[in-house]
């Protein structure tokens, strides 16, 4: 799940990193009194989960309680990249001497964590690494020793970030190596990091992903869940605990495991189809997440056939076949299924179905024999 | 001969006296694996259908001379399971928990590594192992196996890693040994520990490889194949058609700009002299030409 930029901040706070002094605002007049509360000038800047805001606009300095109005008057609303504006985050201006950059992030061919420092922050941290990749000093991290402020105090001479600045850096780093570590981040950056002209070192920007797997044991991050701006179709199926992406084509996908389903859209494209949806029941579905799936597919107008495609492991097909026939029991389901089913229990599973086939309700014994009827079904 | 585990393989299953582990604990003893144990903390003494349940890992190998284990227990408590099997005496763990956090599995890999360096951990998050005929630890469906070789399977994916068991068995073709890596991002064994134990395994003749989108992965075994591999590999390669910048599913699986993509992949192992397929079938079916040739 990636942060907003002032959530990313809230979560740097937390774990000691200092920002800006700064809050969100939902409206003008809300901006207008976070501005008089930090004092000017401030900073009004667009909260989208996008790119490049700058340059469409969304970062504007603003002198006086006229400006803000002004800027956060055409903030917010703006269209950023298809993103809409609906939160402003309002902060101090920071007057800049030097940008530097800093990230933690997982290394996965090496299994260990990859820090990444350099003193030439303030631009995108690729274009560095493509044009100057001598500027970035990387810093593996075992993760079962961590971070310690040694090993950061010689990170940063490495990085050779100014005198003035590496002791503070330091210090930073080793907390934001928690925020990463403790925090559960897939990736925590600051980009820039700053130091002002009289010498203090914070976080400018904040850009922080953080790992579903451990929601268990974050249950303050339900407020960053709330903020989050979902197709609809995608809010329905994680309310029902499904693995959903929504896409613009005809045939709805409906499969057990993460690759089968790839592979179930990659083959529907194959045979001249196109997926309206990657929906992955996951492992050990029942019944009731069968008949949950087929009900968020029927809510896409777009669909044209279902297409189940199951191999049973962990899952098993009987299941999904009750949950099937459940479905069909409880709402109308609009287009007609075409099913693939093998493996784990397949064989009780197509005799659960077989009283219930029929034109709307179709078996095929192959993937590709299900991916070419279906596909036909569909553009029919 | 298989890779990794075979008939006299002795395996314990941690979480044997939950849903899912009495489950599948039973259709892998079933399925002729030697399931000698249980373990659950609080619970030894009981037994699981006439399986002995032990408190802790160190007893039930003790009592049963294990080396494996099968660990079936909820994510949070996963990797303090796996850790307690190479604590016990265990050097194969088969961890098929899906939905640990990415910093448990940092953690306890390089634990792994640095305490236990003889121990080989498959997964988190993948299907297991299977050696047809002679032993299944994990959540595949033993009857889509086939054996008597001559090929062997190593696969990211879990649903995909019976599908191409499945598509292999239904032409006749056996498998020596089909291994479900995992698809999360810090998998215990990468395709390259496998390619490496059928290259060295007389009896697999060739390899199937079924990959999927994200990570470098693939791209690093067809360095390996290039440099190493003298038999044949077929591959396939989910997620041709998946959209950049969303998960899908596994948390592994993920397009990150231009790295990570289902093409980079194919031309990679392409250029690596592998024969690589658009799908499964198509997989299947290079598989069979190519076992009938040798």
């Amino acid at each position: 799940m990636d942060l907003f930029e002032y959530q990313g901040k809230q979560y740097f706070s937390r774990f000691g990193i200092a920002v800006s002094p700064g809050d969100v605002a939902d409206t003008v007049e809300a901006a207008v009194a976070v501005a008089e509360r930090v004092g000017f000038p401030v900073v009004v800047k667009a909260q989208v989960k996008v790119g490049g805001r700058g340059k469409a606009g969304g970062v504007k300095l603003a002198n006086d309680i006229d400006e803000v109005r002004l800027h956060a008057g055409n903030i917010l609303g703006l269209d950023i990249k298809g993103h809409v504006v609906r939160r402003l985050w309002i902060e101090r201006s920071s007057d800049i001497a030097k940008e530097y950059y800093a990230s933690f992030t997982l290394d996965r061919p090496h299994k260990t964590h990859l820090g990444m420092l350099s003193a030439q922050g303030g631009v995108e941290i690729e274009v560095v690494a493509e044009e100057n990749p001598d500027a970035i000093a990387f810093l593996s991290i075992d993760p079962v020793r961590g971070l310690d402020l040694g090993s950061a105090r010689r990170w940063v001479h490495e990085a050779e970030l100014d005198e003035v600045a590496r002791e503070q850096v330091a210090e930073l780093l080793v907390k934001l190596y928690d925020c990463y570590t403790t925090g559960d981040c897939d990736l925590a950056e600051i980009n820039p990091l700053i130091l002002t002209p009289d010498g203090t070192v914070h976080a400018l920007d904040a850009k922080v992903t953080l790992d579903e797997n451990a929601s268990f044991r974050h249950p303050e991050w339900e407020e960053y869940r709330a903020t989050e701006t979902e197709d609809p179709r995608e809010k329905m199926a994680k309310e029902k605990g499904l693995n959903y992406i929504g896409l613009d084509g005809s045939v709805g996908i409906i499969a057990n495991g993460a690759g089968l389903a790839m592979s179930t859209l990659d083959v529907v494209n194959q045979v001249g189809g196109s997926a309206a949806n990657f929906l992955d029941i996951g492992g050990g579905a029942n019944a009731d997440v069968m008949a949950a799936a087929l009900e968020v597919i029927n809510s896409d107008p777009k669909v044209k056939v279902i297409f189940v495609n199951i191999f049973g492991g962990i899952t098993r097909v009987d299941e999904v076949a009750k949950g099937v026939l459940e479905a069909l029991a409880r709402v109308t389901i609009n287009a007609p299924i075409v099913l693939r089913l093998d493996g784990t229990n397949a064989v009780e599973g197509r005799a659960i179905l077989a009283p219930h086939l029929n034109d709307r309700l179709i078996t095929e014994p192959t993937m590709l024999d299900a991916a070419r009827r279906a596909v036909s079904l569909a553009n029919a | 001969m298989s890779i990794f585990v075979d008939e006299n393989t002795k395996v314990i299953v941690q979480g044997l006296t939950g849903g899912q582990g009495r489950f599948h604990g039973l259709r892998n003893r079933d399925y002729g694996t030697q399931i000698v144990a249980g373990v659950t903390p609080g619970k030894g003494g009981s037994d699981v259908d006439g399986i002995a349940v032990f408190n802790s890992v160190r007893e039930a190998v003790e009592a049963t001379g294990a080396t494996a284990s099968f660990v079936v227990v909820p994510p949070k408590f996963a990797s303090a399971a796996i850790l307690e099997a190479a604590e016990g005496g265990i050097t194969f763990i088969v961890s098929i928990t899906e939905g640990i956090p990415a910093h448990d599995e940092a953690v306890t890999y390089n634990r792994l590594v640095e305490d236990y360096p003889g121990v080989r951990l498959l997964g988190p998050n993948c299907p297991g192992i299977i050696s047809p005929g002679k032993c299944n630890i994990g959540i595949t469906s033993g009857d889509i196996a086939l054996p008597g070789g001559p090929v062997g399977i190593v696969s990211r994916s879990g649903t995909l890693t019976y599908q191409a068991l499945h598509e292999l068995s239904q032409q006749g073709i056996g498998q020596t040994t089909c291994v479900g890596i995992g698809g999360d991002p810090v998998p215990g064994t990468n395709f390259i520990d496998c390619l490496a134990a059928f290259e060295a395994d007389p009896e697999t003749k060739a390899v199937m490889m079924i990959g999927e989108i994200g990570g470098s992965e693939e791209e690093r075994a067809a360095e390996w194949i290039k440099r190493n591999m003298t038999k044949p590999v077929v591959s396939y390669v989910a997620g041709v058609t998946a959209p950049p910048g969303r998960k899908m599913g596994h948390a592994g699986a993920i397009i990150s700009g231009s790295k990570g993509t289902a093409q980079a992949k194919m031309d990679a192992l392409a250029a690596a002299g592998v024969h690589v397929c658009l799908n499964p079938t198509e997989a299947g079916q290079k598989m069979v030409e190519i076992v009938q040739a040798l």
